[in-house]
């Protein structure tokens, strides 16, 4: 009989009582690690706490339970960490917030004079640590192509410390060192860093972004950059109910929407060239976006700031064209080869 | 020197052992906390047959198409007719339309009903002998399916029918293009197997003497007499009655049409005679109604395979006078209000015959002696328990007030026999209440890909107005399993994993076989579960202080 695809639930969904163990996400598995367990201090609908969850635990499985993690100061490490509790039950280290590219370029050098090839190590922060903080030591690791995979979970902006503007904020978005009065509102246009293309021009061996809306092609990501060796670069994006001023239970729809807009290109690269794009399903305008977010509502109410939707647009146009978000040709990818 | 701990030797500037989060208990954060339940798919609301749609496609889903039969069985015991038949209310009501096309749910039915048959999977009676009778009155639809469940219950069923064979207008109403007889007969005689006796060409006369004989007795005379319009004819007019023809066309008589039929009325019916008109060689048949097509009560499939098969219509059409090979007919128009209206131009029209298909009474004789029985409308009245005003005597199908298909037939049939197995054991049927309505606006949709709904094969036009074949098509394993993953399961868990995946907070407990839990002492009430659930089944309820 020919095989049948799932069109219940498709491939969108993370598991299926049809499909075979090996074909189900990581995340579907009760024997999942729990890389980062229950009891975090993270806020309710957290996407951050979700994405390195979804991440680590990908990484695991993909590494036979051989990884070190390094985490920046930040969020993940504040809400998971506060001392002496732990919510991470995974080999984990804590230095500043500046250097855990520089942490994880050590960790792995010591496993390698030890001989422990066996075991890999991930970097992660967010990005105020990783667009900011630790630019400089992230690009020395990129050009050293030291064997570490770091993880940037992108939620836009300095959020346990009071949502500050980060080099990740979106442009528009209001923070509290960007607020939404005056003639241009909330973050500048023009400011601001692409660190997946940062980092593709460093040539390193893979660069993908991802997000929390989909989780299949998170987990394909994390398995696939263990597949190589040397620097390797992962942007997920995270929404931040307290920062974004959404509603706990939307991060998922947000991220969703961030795509589905092409607010959020979602790529992979390797050595510098962009191998594989997630195509948009149903392609929405911005405003769909960026009108359930508080951090965005300036834009909207009784006078509604058409001019700067219109900016936002043109970028999410220009991505669409730039990755051919919606181009049938571009293969569309799925699944671990 | 570094102090001893529980954990041995702490490292340097340490003072603390090292604890877990789990000590944390994030429950207390919550104010809203998740629910799984369970709500009503709109096609199991939807079915008049009282069929648990959405459960039988899960088992189909899965290949286990033996259990989705035995699931159609619990509650229908005609799936290979039903599968051809039935309107589909399901189809009508099914969430998949706004999405993209209904799952095809009777031809899923179909299939599933048409393996049973081939596989010859049986039902048994488990249910304890309760040592009462029940005479069923009418071998149709309704008091076969009222036979089916009173004898799973335990009771003795004899059923008596006047006409040769049992079937009621699945035999003699329906045409074999659209049912073929070997699936009326296979799936009676399942009925049969389980030991209802059939008492054939009898005739009930003397219904209070079959009370005093019974337990309990349930009327399903159905309504095979046709309704007669006044039309002023010549003396060689000729005037038949559909359902006369179609039982006719059944017992093998060749009913004497002409070349030239003419079939007055916009129902079922009158589709089903003009299109076995044609098939009887009929050149032209035409049906003349006195509205439009969208006010027809024909089913719009009807029409259509009408139309294809060359039949044609005259709508906004009154016959006024028949004659021989002649008919005139009056143009109408429709009035503010949409009812007709006469224009006073007339046409004339070349018919060898006129066929009346203006709908169907019930031959009631048989209570016309019960006082108590309540006859309004050419129909039995009955209480909520299908039971007639004279105790014991419980009435169902096209004789008592309903719409009348098959489907609701065989949904009376079932109620009836419940009702009765209350009756006869002195209590009542208690059904419990049913769930909220699982609406598009609860699903996540985002979550099914799209996938349109497989076509079934049509047979070649040219065969259709020659022959009595079946018209459509089944699916195959393939295109049936196809067909039964695109069902969303809307209001009922899928176990799609997602609830359990996308909890921030590791608070979802997933048990295995379908089965998931909330952990409350972690669950912070984000309500991602209740946003992410594909099917509908997580709900936000307040935290009770």
């Amino acid at each position: 009989m020919e095989r049948v695809r799932f069109y219940q639930i498709g491939s969108y969904a993370a598991g299926n009582r049809l499909l075979d163990g090996e074909l189900q996400t990581v995340q579907s598995d009760t024997h999942r690690t729990n890389s980062l367990n229950s009891g975090h201090r993270a806020c309710q609908g957290c996407g951050e706490a979700l994405g390195a969850r979804y991440a680590l635990d990908a990484v695991m499985r993909a590494t036979g339970n051989q990884m070190v993690a390094v985490n920046a100061t930040g969020c993940l490490e504040v809400f998971s960490t506060p001392y002496p509790e732990t919510a991470w039950q995974v080999p984990w280290l804590h230095s500043l917030f500046g250097n855990a590219p520089a942490v994880a370029t050590g960790v792995a050098a010591a496993l390698k004079a030890k001989g422990r090839t066996d075991v890999r190590v991930v970097g992660q922060g967010g990005d105020g640590g990783t667009v900011d903080i630790g630019l400089a030591c992230l690009s020395g690791m990129f050009e050293r192509n030291d064997d570490v995979l770091y993880i940037c979970y992108d939620n836009g902006g300095y959020m346990n410390t009071g949502v500050q503007r980060s080099g990740a904020t979106p442009h528009g978005a209001a923070t509290t060192t960007t607020p939404a009065v005056g003639p241009q509102p909330g973050n500048d246009f023009g400011k601001g860093k692409n660190l997946p293309a940062i980092a593709m021009a460093h040539r390193i061996p893979y660069v993908a972004t991802a997000t929390v809306a989909d989780l299949r092609d998170l987990e394909y990501k994390a398995t696939r950059a263990m597949k190589f060796h040397g620097a390797r670069y992962l942007h997920v994006l995270v929404p931040c109910p307290l920062g974004w001023r959404t509603a706990s239970n939307e991060t998922v729809k947000i991220a969703r929407l961030a795509t589905e807009t092409g607010i959020f290109p979602v790529f992979e690269a390797e050595d510098g060239e962009v191998v594989a794009v997630s195509k948009i399903r149903r392609r929405l305008p911005v405003a769909d976006y960026l009108q359930p977010q508080g951090r965005f509502a300036h834009l909207f109410g009784a006078t509604p700031r058409e001019d700067v939707i219109a900016k936002i647009q043109a970028e999410a146009d220009r991505n669409v064209r730039v990755f051919g978000l919606t181009d049938p040709e571009v293969p569309v990818h799925g699944v671990v080869s | 020197m570094p102090e001893a701990s529980k954990h041995g030797t702490l490292p340097f500037a340490i003072t603390l052992d090292p604890g877990s989060s789990l000590a944390n208990k994030t429950g207390s954060w919550r104010t809203e906390v998740p629910a799984y339940v369970d709500r009503l798919p709109p096609c199991n609301d939807a079915c008049p047959a009282g069929e648990n749609i959405q459960q039988w496609l899960h088992h189909a889903e899965e290949s286990g198409y033996e259990a989705a039969w035995r699931q159609i069985m619990a509650d229908n015991p005609f799936p290979a007719v039903m599968g051809r038949i039935c309107y589909r209310p399901c189809e009508t009501a099914c969430n998949r339309a706004i999405l993209d096309e209904p799952v095809g749910i009777n031809s899923v039915e179909r299939f599933l009903g048409d393996e049973a048959i081939k596989q010859g999977w049986a039902v048994s009676v488990d249910a304890p002998a309760s040592g009462k009778h029940v005479l069923v009155v009418g071998a149709g639809p309704s008091g076969l399916s009222a036979a089916y469940h009173l004898r799973l219950l335990g009771h003795e069923v004899t059923v008596r029918d006047s006409c040769p064979e049992a079937g009621g207008m699945m035999r003699y109403g329906i045409p074999a293009y659209r049912l073929p007889r070997d699936v009326v007969d296979a799936e009676i005689q399942r009925i049969a197997d389980l030991g209802v006796r059939f008492e054939l060409n009898t005739t009930v006369a003397d219904l209070r003497a079959e009370l005093d004989a019974f337990d309990a007795v349930f009327l399903a005379v159905g309504a095979h007499v046709g309704r007669r319009a006044d039309i002023p004819a010549g003396d060689s007019a000729r005037i038949l009655d559909a359902v006369s023809v179609l039982a006719q066309v059944e017992q093998g008589d060749q009913p004497l049409l002409g070349r030239r039929v003419a079939v007055y009325g916009g129902g079922n019916t009158a589709m089903d005679v003009a299109r076995t008109a044609r098939r009887l060689g009929a050149t032209d048949a035409v049906v003349v109604y006195r509205r439009t097509r969208d006010r027809m009560p024909a089913h719009d499939i009807e029409v259509t395979e009408a139309l294809e098969e060359g039949v044609r219509m005259r709508w906004l059409s009154t016959i006024t006078y028949a004659d021989a090979g002649r008919i005139t007919i009056e143009k109408m128009k429709l009035d503010e209000t949409g009812f007709p209206v006469p224009t006073g131009e007339f046409e004339d029209l070349e018919a060898d015959s006129v066929v009346l298909a203006l709908g169907q009474l019930s031959d009631l004789a048989l209570v016309e002696g019960l006082d108590d029985v309540t006859i309004t409308d050419h129909v039995v009245q009955v209480g909520a328990h299908l039971m007639t005003g004279h105790p014991g005597l419980f009435a169902g199908g096209d004789m008592v007030p309903s719409e009348r298909t098959a489907t609701v037939a065989i949904g009376h049939g079932k109620k009836a026999a419940r009702n009765i197995d209350a009756w006869l054991r002195g209590t009542t049927d208690q059904r419990p209440p049913r769930h909220d309505l699982a609406t598009y606006e609860r699903l996540n949709t985002w979550y099914y890909s799209d996938a349109p709904a497989t076509v079934r094969p049509r047979l070649d036009l040219a065969r259709r107005v020659s022959t009595f074949d079946e018209v459509v098509g089944g699916l195959d394993a393939s295109t049936a399993l196809f067909e039964a993953r695109r069902c969303m399961s809307c209001g009922n868990c899928l176990e799609c994993d997602n609830c359990f995946s996308v909890c921030p907070d590791n608070a979802i407990i997933k048990l295995g076989g379908g089965k998931y839990e909330i952990d409350l002492d972690f669950c912070k009430g984000c309500g991602l579960c209740a946003a992410e659930c594909p099917s509908g089944v997580i709900e936000m309820c307040p935290e009770r202080l």
